[in-house]
């Protein structure tokens, strides 16, 4: 079973990955910022990362970069989840190593598009 | 709704756009035209009906889009633009070297999902299709879908749906809560108003057609016909694309599966001469 972390500082917002990760077969950790979740990757990295952008304590375009330096932190496909929904984030996101980018509001359909298109499922 | 009603309403759905519906779907005729009938000031569906009888062409007209199914969206299914850049595009660029053009046909086309993703397809080819005329034919029925795909704006909830984030950015510009696809991709797609269960001869030869989640709402006889008549409209080399639920097999011998290509054919140059052209023509300009 893929694992898959997800990052993010609402808690509604990381059960609703959750429920709809679950759903689509991965095991779920869960983080509530940016410095708990490279924790979680120092002790064994996922197969995906679904990400928020902004939170408290480390961002998520911070924990990106630290995670692409990290031994074996380019494998793990990177999927921002965010309501920064403008051009120059989605880019500075693909330019710092994220795969794909989901807009908030997200529905099933769009996180199965999105992991479908990174060949996570 | 009496079931005189509902009779009625189902041979005309059939006769202007093919759709089959079985006899357990009022429901959905229900939800689908209460909204119309509603905004045309009636309360009810026997007076929608009784409307129509009566000769009210662009009620009628509302009703059959109503009744359409517009479900689309980017890349859907993934694997026929897979199927489309890795095979079908790479032999046609070494089998048209010489006239250096390429006409794509996406039948029943809806909000340009699919034309669109076959346009960025192209454009993605980059050098190899460089200098070639590229010509890509987006027909529906409903012309109110036709005017959206036109536009070529799309929601941020409809540019999330199969739509590769990297071509996003590449190929669309944001305005305001929405999203247009760039003026060089549009212009790569023709829209034209078509029903299939007309003729269709006029459009001309094709090296490829989508004709894709769209004959599943037919019955046996009418998607027999379309792709006899279909088959004609393909290059002897050309490529049907058809929907993940639909196949050629046990319905019609004008094609053959394209190997290892799965929901793909080819015309089948083996079988005797198509089928004649059948049906009635029952709306104008279609």
């Amino acid at each position: 079973m893929k694992t898959c972390l997800v990052v993010d500082d609402s808690s509604v917002i990381r059960k609703v990955a959750r429920r709809i990760l679950e759903g689509l077969d991965f095991q779920i950790v869960e983080a509530e910022d940016g410095e708990k979740a490279l924790e979680v990757c120092k002790r064994g990295l996922p197969d995906a990362v679904l990400l928020d952008w902004n939170m408290p304590v480390m961002d998520g375009y911070e924990f990106l970069g630290n995670l692409r330096r990290m031994p074996g932190g380019d494998v793990p496909k990177v999927v921002f989840c965010t309501t920064e929904n403008d051009v120059a984030h989605i880019a500075r996101a693909l330019h710092a190593g994220a795969n794909e980018y989901i807009m908030k509001p997200f529905d099933k359909d769009i996180v199965t598009a999105k992991f479908q298109e990174v060949g996570l499922i | 709704m009496t079931p005189q009603d509902y009779d009625y309403l189902r041979k005309l759905l059939k006769e202007r756009s093919g759709l089959d519906l079985s006899a357990d779907k009022q429901y959905l005729v229900e939800s689908r035209l209460m909204p119309l009938a509603r905004r045309a000031g009636l309360p009810g569906i026997p007076e929608l009906a009784q409307k129509m009888k009566s000769g009210a062409a662009a009620l009628t007209s509302d009703v059959v889009e109503a009744m359409t199914t517009n479900e689309t969206f980017f890349f859907r299914d993934k694997i026929p633009f897979d199927h489309l850049k890795q095979a079908v595009l790479p032999e046609l660029i070494q089998a048209r070297a010489a006239r250096r053009s390429i006409r794509i046909w996406c039948a029943a086309s809806s909000t340009g999902q699919e034309p669109y993703s076959i346009a960025m397809c192209l454009k993605e080819m980059g050098a190899a299709l460089s200098g070639w005329r590229t010509e890509i034919v987006a027909t529906d029925l409903s012309q109110g879908v036709l005017e959206k795909s036109r536009a070529g704006l799309f929601t941020q909830f409809e540019v999330q749906r199969g739509l590769p984030i990297q071509l996003l950015v590449k190929y669309f510009t944001q305005q305001g809560e929405l999203w247009q696809l760039n003026a060089d991709i549009r212009a790569m797609v023709q829209h034209r108003q078509l029903n299939l269960l007309q003729d269709f001869s006029h459009l001309g030869m094709f090296d490829i057609v989508f004709c894709r989640n769209v004959l599943i709402y037919f019955d046996q006889d009418t998607k027999t016909n379309i792709f006899d008549r279909l088959a004609k409209q393909v290059e002897t080399d050309g490529v049907l694309a058809l929907g993940a639920a639909e196949s050629v097999v046990g319905i019609s011998d004008a094609f053959k599966p394209y190997p290892e290509r799965r929901g793909l054919y080819r015309p089948n140059q083996t079988r005797g001469a198509g089928a004649a052209f059948p049906f009635r023509v029952v709306a104008a300009a279609r």
